[in-house]
C-alpha cells in the first residue's frame, strides 16, 4: 500500500503512478468512472467523522455508514446525566445531518466481514461491497472477567460505560438510594475507554449525594494504582467532597474487584466483601465485537494499525479507528477518535485516488467536570514518530494544580462549548 | 527515479500534485482545531471564540502569544521571522490554548492562520437584549469605533472582529484585559479605562450585546 511507505517512498511511488497514468501504462481507478465505495462500521465519535470527512473531501466516493442504533447517546457528558446536571435527551443525537450530506445510513448490525469478497454482511441479511472499509465499533465489555457479572447482573449493577439505558439506570438507582447509603464504583484495568471517566463519575455522584444524601459515601475499588488526572481529581475531591470518597488502589486489594453477587449486592476483592447500596461495575474492555470477529484484533483484544493511516496491520484495505484501535500514544477518548478519523479519512481518500496524503496531525482535548463550577482538562498535540511506531505527544498537559477558581469555572464552560462543537462535527 | 521526476516536471504533472498537497495540508492541520472551534472556525459553543474571518495577522498574534507566553520570547520569535514583521503580538492568558499552541511549528501556525482568515465571518444565534445593544452602540462609537471599524465587523489594522463574537467569550476577554492578564495596545488601554471610569463595568455587557447583534 502506498500510504504505508515512509513519505519519501510514497512521493516516488505517486509520481511514478501519475506518470504511468499520463502515458497510458495503467489507468487509475477514477478514469474508469467506476464508483468507489467506502463502508464505515459504527456511527460514533470515529465513524461519523470518517464518513463525513471522506464525503467532504471527495464527493464522488460513495460512503455507507452502518450503525445498529437509530440514535447515538454520547458517552461524553453522560456522567453529568448521572449527577443530575443534565437530561439524557441532551446527549442523544440522530443521523439526519449525515443523510443530508449524501451518506447512506444503514441501521443494522454489521455481523461479518468477508475479507476476500470485500463485503460487509449485516444482521438484516444485506451485503455491502467496499473498496475500503473503516471499522469504528468502539469497545465491547469483557463479561467473563468478573465472577457473577453477566448481562443479567448489569441490570442490577450497571456499568453505564455505553451511554443510554445503562446511564439512566444508574441515575435512577442513585435517586432511589437512602441517605447514608454506600455507592461502590470499580474502575477497570488499562487500557479502557475514557481514562478519566470513572473519576469524573465519582465527582458527579458525589456532587449529587452532597446536596441530596449527604450522609452517603462512595467507595472506589480500583484495579490500578494510579489514574488519569489523578492529582487534580484528588485535589477536587478534597476541596469539594471531603470525607465522602474513599479510593482504594489496586495493590491494596490484590487487583480490584474479582466477583460480585448481584442478588445480595456484594462486591468482592480477593481480601474483602463489601455490601453496596448502588454498585457501578465497569468491567475490563476490548475492541468492539465486529473487529474481533473479523480477525482485526491481536492477542490484546485491540486492533493493531499503521499509525500514519490507521490501516490494519493484519488486513489491507481495512482501517480501524477510535477506541478499538491500538493508537500507540493516544488515549481512548472521543476527541482522539475524532482526530484519528480525520487522519484516516485523508489516508483513505489518498489511497483510493492514488494521491499523497499530507503529514498526519493529531490532537486530544478532554474535559472532566468535578463540580458545576469546577472543570479540569487534559490536552495534547501529537506527531507520528520518525520510525512510525508511536503517535508522540509534542505538547500538552493538564490544568495547572494551582489554577484559579476563575480558570476552573471557565473550564466548565469550555467543556460545554467543546461538546456543542464536537457533536456538530459528528452529526451536523 | 530522478529521470522520472524530471519528466514529470516537463509535463507539468508535479505542479498539480503540489497544489493539492498544500490544500490538504491546511485541511489536515485545521481539522485538529475544528472539533472545538467549529466548522470553518465558526464555533457553535458560546465560550469558544469564532475564528472565521479574523485577519491573518490577528490569528498569528494570538497563536504565537499562546505558544510563547512570555513577552520576551514572543517578540524574539516575531522579530526573527521577516514573514511576521506586520504581526503585533500581545501576551495573553488562556486555560488550554497555551498547552495546545506549543505543539505546532511557526510555519504550521501560519498555515492555520491563512486557513481561518480565508473563512467567512459568522454572525447570529445569540440572545440579544436590544435595549442594552442600543446603549452599547453609543459606547462603541465613543470609545471603540476609531480602531474597530465598520461596527466592529472589520479586521482592518488587524484588530479582532467583535461583531458576532460570542458574549461569554467577549466578556472574559475584557475581564482579562482589565486585570492585566492579557496585554493590549496603549491606545486601547486608555480608551478602555476611560470607558470604565465614565460608564462603569456594566458598559462591557452593553457592548457585548451590541457586537453580538451587529450584522455585517
Amino acid at each position: 500500500m502506498i500510504n504505508n511507505l515512509p513519505r519519501r517512498h510514497f512521493i516516488k511511488y505517486s509520481s511514478a503512478s501519475l506518470l504511468a497514468g499520463a502515458t497510458g501504462l495503467s489507468i487509475p481507478n477514477i478514469a474508469l468512472g467506476a464508483v468507489r465505495k467506502v463502508v464505515v462500521i459504527g456511527g460514533g465519535a470515529g465513524g461519523t467523522i470518517a464518513a463525513k470527512y471522506i464525503k467532504k473531501s471527495d464527493p464522488s466516493i460513495e460512503v455507507t455508514l452502518i450503525e445498529s442504533n437509530k440514535t447515538y447517546d454520547t458517552c461524553f457528558m453522560s456522567n453529568e446525566v448521572i449527577g443530575g446536571g443534565r437530561k439524557i435527551e441532551s446527549i442523544v443525537h440522530g443521523y439526519d445531518g449525515l443523510k443530508k450530506r449524501s451518506i447512506n445510513i444503514v441501521h443494522s448490525t454489521a455481523s461479518a466481514i468477508d475479507i476476500d469478497k470485500k463485503t460487509v454482511l449485516t444482521s438484516s441479511g444485506d451485503r455491502f461491497k467496499y473498496d475500503r472499509l473503516i471499522v469504528s465499533p468502539g469497545i465491547s465489555l469483557k463479561m467473563d472477567h468478573i465472577d457473577g457479572y453477566d448481562s443479567e447482573a448489569t441490570k442490577v449493577m450497571p456499568h453505564a460505560w455505553k451511554a443510554g439505558t445503562q446511564t439512566s439506570l444508574l441515575r435512577k438507582q442513585l435517586l432511589a438510594m437512602n441517605d447514608g447509603g454506600l455507592v461502590i464504583l470499580t474502575p477497570p484495568a488499562n487500557p479502557f475507554r475514557c481514562p478519566p471517566g470513572p473519576y469524573e463519575r465519582v465527582c458527579q455522584i458525589a456532587h449529587y449525594l452532597k446536596h441530596y444524601k449527604p450522609k452517603s459515601k462512595i467507595l472506589v475499588i480500583d484495579s490500578k494504582d494510579k489514574f488519569s488526572k489523578q492529582a487534580l481529581f484528588m485535589q477536587g475531591w478534597e476541596a469539594r467532597y471531603k470525607g465522602m470518597i474513599d479510593w482504594i488502589p489496586g495493590t491494596e486489594t490484590g487487583g480490584g474487584v474479582t466477583s460480585v453477587d448481584s442478588t445480595k449486592m456484594i462486591v468482592s476483592t480477593d481480601f474483602d466483601d463489601f455490601n453496596a447500596d448502588v454498585a457501578n461495575i465497569i468491567p475490563p474492555q476490548q475492541a468492539g465485537d465486529i473487529a474481533r470477529l473479523a480477525g482485526l484484533s491481536d492477542r490484546s483484544g485491540w486492533c493493531p494499525v499503521h499509525l500514519g493511516t490507521f490501516e490494519s496491520t493484519i488486513h489491507k484495505g481495512i482501517y480501524v479507528i477510535g477506541d478499538a484501535s491500538i493508537a500507540n500514544g493516544m488515549p481512548k477518548s472521543a476527541y482522539a477518535a475524532n482526530s484519528q478519523a480525520k487522519v484516516c479519512a485523508a489516508a483513505v481518500v489518498a489511497s483510493i485516488n492514488e494521491t499523497v496524503m499530507p503529514e498526519p496531525s493529531y490532537v486530544n482535548t478532554c474535559y472532566s467536570l468535578v463540580a458545576p463550577d469546577y472543570g479540569i482538562s487534559i490536552a495534547a498535540v501529537y506527531r507520528l514518530s520518525e520510525d512510525q511506531s508511536e503517535i508522540k505527544s509534542v505538547s500538552g498537559g493538564v490544568t495547572a494544580n494551582d489554577a484559579s477558581p476563575d480558570t476552573l469555572q471557565r473550564e466548565v464552560q469550555y467543556a460545554y462549548s467543546w461538546y456543542d462543537n464536537i457533536v456538530a462535527d459528528m452529526f451536523a | 527515479m530522478r529521470l522520472i521526476a524530471k519528466l514529470i516536471l516537463l509535463i507539468g504533472v508535479s505542479f498539480t500534485v503540489l497544489t493539492v498537497n498544500a490544500n490538504s495540508r491546511a485541511e489536515m492541520l485545521t481539522a485538529t482545531c475544528i472539533a472545538c472551534h467549529g466548522e470553518n472556525g465558526n464555533s457553535l459553543g458560546p465560550a469558544i471564540p469564532r475564528l472565521g474571518g479574523m485577519s491573518r495577522n490577528y490569528l498569528l498574534g494570538a497563536m504565537l502569544a499562546f505558544k510563547y507566553e512570555e513577552s520576551g520570547q514572543l517578540n524574539a520569535a516575531i522579530e526573527s521571522d521577516p514573514d511576521l514583521e506586520d504581526v503585533e503580538a500581545f501576551t495573553r492568558t488562556s486555560t488550554i490554548m497555551d498547552r495546545i499552541a506549543k505543539g505546532y511549528t511557526d510555519n504550521e501556525i501560519k498555515i492555520i492562520a491563512d486557513y481561518f482568515s480565508a473563512q467567512e465571518l459568522f454572525v447570529g444565534q445569540q440572545e440579544i437584549n436590544l435595549v442594552k445593544a442600543s446603549s452599547g452602540k453609543k459606547l462603541h462609537e465613543k470609545f471603540c469605533a476609531s480602531c474597530h471599524e465598520e461596527s466592529g465587523t472589520s479586521s482592518e489594522g488587524d484588530t479582532g472582529i467583535l461583531a458576532g463574537q460570542w458574549q461569554p467569550y467577549f466578556l472574559w476577554t475584557m475581564a482579562d484585559y482589565l486585570n492585566g492578564s492579557r496585554a493590549m495596545p496603549k491606545k486601547m488601554k486608555i480608551k478602555l479605562q476611560k470607558m470604565i471610569k465614565v460608564s462603569g463595568h456594566e458598559s462591557l455587557e452593553l457592548l457585548s450585546n451590541y457586537y453580538a447583534n451587529v450584522t455585517p
